[in-house]
């Protein structure tokens, strides 16, 4: 193994940057790290008139921030990045690298990792510094119902991405000072294989659910797509949205936008209705904010009901139906 | 006509797993197998990419011999080819062994392709990382997330949404593409037709040596990560579990949690059964 530079270096993700805030998120973590590792805190931006984002991250907690500001760097294109941060990881040498799990960053994460040969690890719930100074990232293993500690012993630097909404962003500190390193553009970029012909702001997709004080979320144990239309009038009723897992999106039941999880949607509702949801990881990381929980499975040892206020023992179907019935004869009219 | 080679892998049916404790890896021979929902609208995407402009289609798979069922369902659908690659050397490879090990078998076994089409990402661990690596390990332009395509001349015009962005992207075969669960919504493989696969001697099995891969270079020993511990990420918190009758059950619902059901609703509701 070369020997590193004690630096935890952020990839600064700026794109849509007041709806993405999983650099900052990364920086105030990295600050934490630091401590145990003795390491400086660096951001890392591509692109062009990137200052007012070199001052952000300074603000947040980047002691240093390595620049490639150029007019051919306008547009944010991941071959390009993947190209910039090879060669400034193999000039630098970091000792660890934190990208934010973005459409983008997910794809430039693994491109950059996969150059400089080292390891990464997807989507990391916790990062931590162990007695022998190495990165141990916690990440959802097989299905979720599983977390897995990982390290990356002998190669570097030590990559993970993490989802915006993991780790909480230090408050703008404008008395900050940061090192600013200004890196030129190297003379013989490679065409861009990957022509970007047109790209187009589109607003986001409802946040309905994000919102909803009260959530109906279901999941396989409905039964099928027929019985799992009830939740649709029990939401209705309740003056709720409808939220769905994985395995219901993947079957058909439901369509992508009402995916609850860590690759779909966070919720925060007063009141959350799980049906026949078992609660894999990467869909109960998206319900830490719900204030109290009903949960219906036929399995009392599944994490779903075991993380639930009150865990009804029985079919999910079933319950709904009878729901339906009494919450109908008990609002007073 | 178009070469194409549709990466796809086995995940297991149920997500409660059993688990080797000994070695921190997934006994998955014990757990029942389906192709990767992502994989699915990958292989439909190729055979969309078939039918309009003519193509050969390889589905290639890496993992346990019983992984040779997802390769025989691709043929059912309409995929020209299976190659199943199968090691015990092979287990355990991280992304970046997994995408080493399958651009390979590819290099050996289709190196005249146009286009690889992969999944967005699994549904076991959801890394999404073998697709772009694989590209990286075969020099070619990739695109993830990819949610259209059009085929013209050996270019590629493709859409995708990344990070509220809708992007309209170029790119000139031979190339990668990741297909994620919006689009290309896949046929389902009749029984009947299954049974015909299986009697199809389209699949070739290629194990570590026949790709000329010493055990150094594949496998659990050869990746950059170690899994150091596993645990359940269940947080327990004190709760109130109810058994019996549905109805039994409801009726002592409203009775203790009404109130909280209630004001969320913003409405105000009976919480006893005769309540005035």
């Amino acid at each position: 193994m070369k020997k590193t530079a004690k630096e935890i270096w952020v990839f600064g993700d700026y794109r849509n940057y007041f709806r993405n805030r999983v650099t900052l998120q990364l920086l105030a973590k990295s600050v934490e790290l630091a401590k145990k590792t003795g390491s400086q805190v660096c951001a890392v931006i591509f692109g062009n008139g990137v200052q007012e984002y070199v001052n952000e991250y300074i603000a947040h907690g980047a002691e240093k921030v390595y620049v490639i500001d150029h007019d051919s760097l306008h547009e944010y294109h991941v071959e390009t990045y993947v190209v910039l941060m090879e060669m400034i990881v193999r000039k630098y040498q970091p000792e660890m690298l934190l990208v934010g799990a973005t459409c983008f960053g997910r794809e430039f994460a693994p491109r950059v990792a996969k150059r400089v040969h080292t390891g990464l690890t997807a989507d990391c719930v916790d990062l931590e510094i162990n007695g022998d100074g190495l990165l141990v990232q916690t990440a959802p293993a097989f299905g979720g119902n599983l977390l897995a500690k990982i390290i990356t012993p002998h190669h570097r630097p030590q990559m993970a991405t993490v989802r915006a909404g993991v780790f909480k962003e230090l408050p703008h500190d404008y008395h900050a000072s940061g090192k600013v390193i200004p890196i030129p553009v190297p003379k013989r970029l490679p065409e861009n294989r990957v022509r970007l012909i047109r790209s187009k702001h589109e607003p986001p997709r409802t946040n309905r659910i994000e919102d909803a004080k009260i959530v109906v979320c279901g999941g396989r144990g409905m039964g099928s797509k027929q019985k799992f239309k009830k939740l649709f009038a029990l939401a209705e009723l309740l003056g709720g949205e409808v939220g769905a897992t994985r395995p219901v999106v993947y079957s058909g039941w439901a369509d992508d936008d009402s995916l609850i999880g860590q690759a779909g949607r966070q919720i925060k509702p007063l009141l959350l209705l799980s049906f026949g949801i078992s609660g894999a990881i990467q869909h109960t990381a998206a319900l830490s904010d719900a204030k109290f929980i009903i949960a219906v499975n036929k399995n009392p040892e599944a994490p779903m009901m075991k993380m639930a206020d009150v865990a009804i023992v029985a079919d999910a179907n079933q319950v709904c139906s009878a729901l339906i019935r009494e919450i109908r004869e008990r609002i007073r009219s | 006509m178009l070469k194409l080679i549709v990466c796809i892998k086995q995940v297991p049916m149920v997500s409660e797993l059993p688990w080797d404790s000994r070695t921190g890896t997934l006994k998955r021979e014990m757990a029942e197998g389906m192709m990767n929902p992502a994989c699915k609208h990958a292989l439909e995407a190729a055979l969309r990419i078939k039918r309009e402009y003519g193509g050969h289609i390889t589905a290639m798979t890496m993992g346990p011999p019983m992984a040779a069922e997802v390769l025989y369902e691709a043929l059912t659908l309409g995929a020209d080819r299976g190659v199943l690659l199968t090691d015990k050397q092979m287990a355990g490879a991280d992304t970046m062994i997994t995408s080493f090990t399958i651009a390979r078998a590819i290099e050996k076994e289709c190196p005249e392709f146009d286009l690889v089409i992969c999944g967005s990402q699994t549904a076991d661990s959801e890394t999404a990382q073998v697709g772009p690596q694989l590209a990286e390990e075969l020099n070619i332009p990739c695109a993830a997330y990819i949610e259209s395509l059009e085929c013209k001349d050996k270019c590629l015009r493709m859409t995708r949404l990344s990070d509220d962005f809708l992007e309209t992207l170029e790119m000139d075969l031979p190339g990668l593409v990741t297909i994620t669960t919006r689009q290309f919504r896949p046929r389902y493989a009749t029984l009947s037709g299954l049974e015909e696969a299986f009697q199809f001697s389209g699949i070739t099995t290629l194990n570590a040596a026949d790709l000329g891969l010493s055990p150094e270079q594949i496998g659990m020993k050869a990746s950059p990560t170690r899994i150091l511990d596993v645990f359940s990420s269940t947080a327990e918190k004190k709760n109130h579990v109810m058994t019996g009758a549905v109805k039994k059950i409801l009726e002592e619902v409203f009775e203790k949690f009404g109130d909280k059901i209630g004001s969320a609703m913003e409405k105000d509701l009976k919480t006893h059964e005769h309540s005035d």
